[in-house]
């Protein structure tokens, strides 16, 4: 099978829905690029590259927009309203901040408040996450803060296979999905068919098996943690690592099955604490599955900060390999 | 248009530090020196030092993602810029903002900022404040062409007219929103009228001409000043560099960056002025040059040599504390 970055198997995506469905088109800052200028118009396929190449093929389905995140979000959800695919592109999840009325108020409602009787099949891609030395404005997660509104599909890819296969998923999708890109996974490789796939929303992946603890994790924290457990494995320890690679809808079973089996959760994420993803999960067991705990729940996040700038600062800020490991040894102690 | 002996040396001083201050930002970061994203403001010195000049300490800027030329000319330190940018402890921001969120709230700078018109309705809030206290003071927006197209932009600049504001929205257009040209991405042929269709008056600069901006900026600042409302400038010129760096700028027209370098330079075109004027001799600006050379490596030398931070200071300057999952 062949290898693939995350960043190439999302484009692939693309282009094939782009190729099966004329109602799909691409909206956003740059994602043809250079539009009005004497330059080599289509040449950029947003700051990422994800939307590269489509511009070429689909002038009239690859549009670039003003600077206008508020206006980029309700053009795809008026465009879906009457029957379109868009696949809207905002450059950094940060930038919810500035087209939240849109997102929350409107395209997350239409079908609920209409009485059932409209559909908003838009998606909207976010590059997100830390790493990058970004700082406070260009490196927050955002997934789970869009996860507590009813009414939006939310997901996060973890890896290139399913991120395709989950991209394929979302523009099918007849509901609005906000599709969170951990940008620092862009580059990461994995075999990646180059047929048209898809991957189930609600449906969590086994990333890892065992018996001693269940540890669920989101996005870029998923092969973290994943490196993690094999180190633990020389050691003895076991751990089931569940990625749900959907936050809404979430694959509560899967998670649920593991705790009874195991009776232990490790929970971990990069973003902030509180109201988040890990709360979200350890309140989900501690209702359903208490008497299956034979330890703490411990949640694993960055601290109630924002995201800092210097690198040694991100890299404390961050979960890492040490704070996720002390977290899982902590709960067999 | 007679301007200070002084106000030319300084104005000329800050020009040539903004210019080197990019242009070693952008070597350290080729050498990997400075991380994250970084945004460049060579070639439109002129703008930034042109407005200013009409401010002192009180009035206030708020700035955008590419901010490093503001900031120095409205008085922000260089070597603490320079250790904020190498993620020092030392700098100005204590390492926690860098390239993007330069401030420094006692010089009335209000912030470098990485939302693309997240600065213009702080500006109105500085403004209301002035306006209040009946101070005199203006507050002052630096934004790009980009910005214009943000709602945001255009609430703060109806709601200035509303309350009457002594705010200054500097629009630099530098043609490209990121990568899209300014013909695409702003639907009207005339900017310039859009904008005072809103209800104030807009003082249109070459910005690649310190005098220009200068005049142009002093009009507009002066009307703010005098309670009559808030007031625009637009200073068109084109920026050197990428949108950031590492930018390929497949969007730039042959032989288009030669131009912008050769003849919309603002140091040239200041040094050719004096030359025909005779107000500053070129051994006085060659002299400045040679500081501000100095500076800038004493700078880098300094950050170079500051103290990192550590992970303890993550949590420093955070007002609510949480410690559930420490």
């Amino acid at each position: 099978m062949p290898e693939k970055t995350m960043r190439d198997a999302i484009n692939e995506a693309l282009h094939q829905a782009m190729e099966q469905d004329d109602s799909v088109f691409v909206i956003g800052e740059d994602v043809g690029g250079c539009s009005g200028s004497a330059g080599d118009v289509g040449a950029v396929g947003g700051v990422f590259g994800v939307t590269e190449g489509i511009y070429h093929r689909w002038p009239d389905r690859c549009i670039d927009t003003p600077i206008s995140e508020s206006a980029i979000v309700g053009a795809a959800a008026g465009a879906a309203l009457v029957g379109m695919r868009p696949v809207a592109e905002i450059m950094f999840a940060d930038f919810i901040g500035v087209c939240m009325d849109q997102i929350v108020n409107q395209m997350a409602k239409f079908r609920y408040m209409f009485g059932g009787k409209s559909r908003c099949p838009a998606v909207i891609r976010f590059s997100s996450g830390g790493g990058f030395s970004a700082a406070g404005q260009h490196s927050q997660a955002m997934y789970q803060v869009m996860t507590s509104f009813p009414g939006l599909k939310v997901v996060v890819p973890s890896n290139a296979y399913d991120a395709k296969g989950l991209m394929l998923s979302a523009i099918q999708d007849d509901d609005p999905v906000l599709f969170f890109e951990p940008k620092i996974l862009y580059q990461e490789t994995a075999d990646v068919p180059d047929e048209m796939y898809t991957i189930p929303f609600g449906e969590a992946n086994f990333v890892r098996e065992g018996d001693d603890v269940t540890v669920v994790a989101f996005g870029q924290m998923v092969p973290k943690t994943a490196a993690v457990i094999d180190a633990l494995a020389e050691e003895g320890i076991s751990c089931d690592l569940i990625d749900p690679r959907t936050t809404s809808p979430l694959d509560e079973n899967a998670i649920l099955e593991s705790v009874e089996a195991t009776g232990r959760l490790v929970v971990v994420d990069e973003a902030p604490p509180r109201c988040g993803l890990t709360a979200d999960i350890a309140g989900l067991a501690a209702d359903k599955a208490f008497s299956s705990l034979k330890a703490p729940i411990k949640q694993v996040s960055a601290p109630h900060s924002p995201t800092p700038f210097s690198p040694e600062l991100e890299a404390a800020y961050l979960p890492d390999a040490d704070k996720i490991t002390a977290a899982i040894k902590t709960t067999l102690a | 248009m007679s301007i200070p002996k002084e106000t030319l040396l300084h104005a000329y001083r800050t020009m040539k530090t903004i210019r080197e201050f990019e242009e070693r930002v952008n070597a350290e970061i080729m050498n990997g020196q400075i991380p994250g994203f970084t945004h460049l403001y060579t070639g439109q010195e002129a703008n930034a030092v042109g407005v200013c000049a009409h401010l002192d300490e009180s009035d206030t800027i708020i700035s955008t993602h590419r901010g490093h030329g503001h900031c120095i000319a409205k008085g922000a330190e260089v070597s603490g810029m320079m250790k904020e940018l190498f993620g020092s402890s030392e700098g100005l921001c204590k390492g926690k903002g860098g390239s993007m969120h330069v401030a420094d709230i006692d010089k009335g700078i209000l912030g470098a900022n990485g939302i693309v018109a997240g600065g213009p309705p702080i500006s109105v809030g500085s403004a209301l404040a002035a306006k209040i206290r009946k101070n005199g003071k203006v507050a002052v927006s630096f934004s790009g062409d980009g910005s214009v197209n943000q709602g945001t932009c255009f609430e703060a600049m109806n709601m200035a007219v509303v309350l009457q504001a002594p705010a200054v929205f500097v629009i630099e257009n530098n043609y490209y929103s990121e990568h899209t040209h300014i013909s695409y991405a702003v639907g009207c042929d005339d900017l310039k009228a859009r904008t005072e269709a809103f209800g104030f008056p807009v003082f249109v600069a070459d910005g690649a001409d310190f005098f220009a901006v200068y005049e142009a900026a002093g009009k507009a600042i002066t009307h703010a000043r005098e309670g009559k409302g808030p007031a625009g400038v637009f200073a068109e010129q084109g920026r050197y560099h990428g949108h950031f760096v590492g930018d390929p700028q497949a969007y730039r027209a042959e032989g288009e960056l030669e131009d912008l370098r050769e003849n919309h330079c603002p140091l040239k075109i200041f040094r050719a002025k004096m030359a025909e004027s005779g107000e500053l001799s070129d051994a006085e600006l060659d002299a400045i040059d040679a500081e501000v050379m100095a500076e800038i490596e004493q700078s880098v030398t300094d950050a170079k040599a500051a103290a990192r931070p550590t992970a303890e200071q993550v949590t420093e300057d955070v007002y609510i504390q949480y410690t559930a999952t420490a």
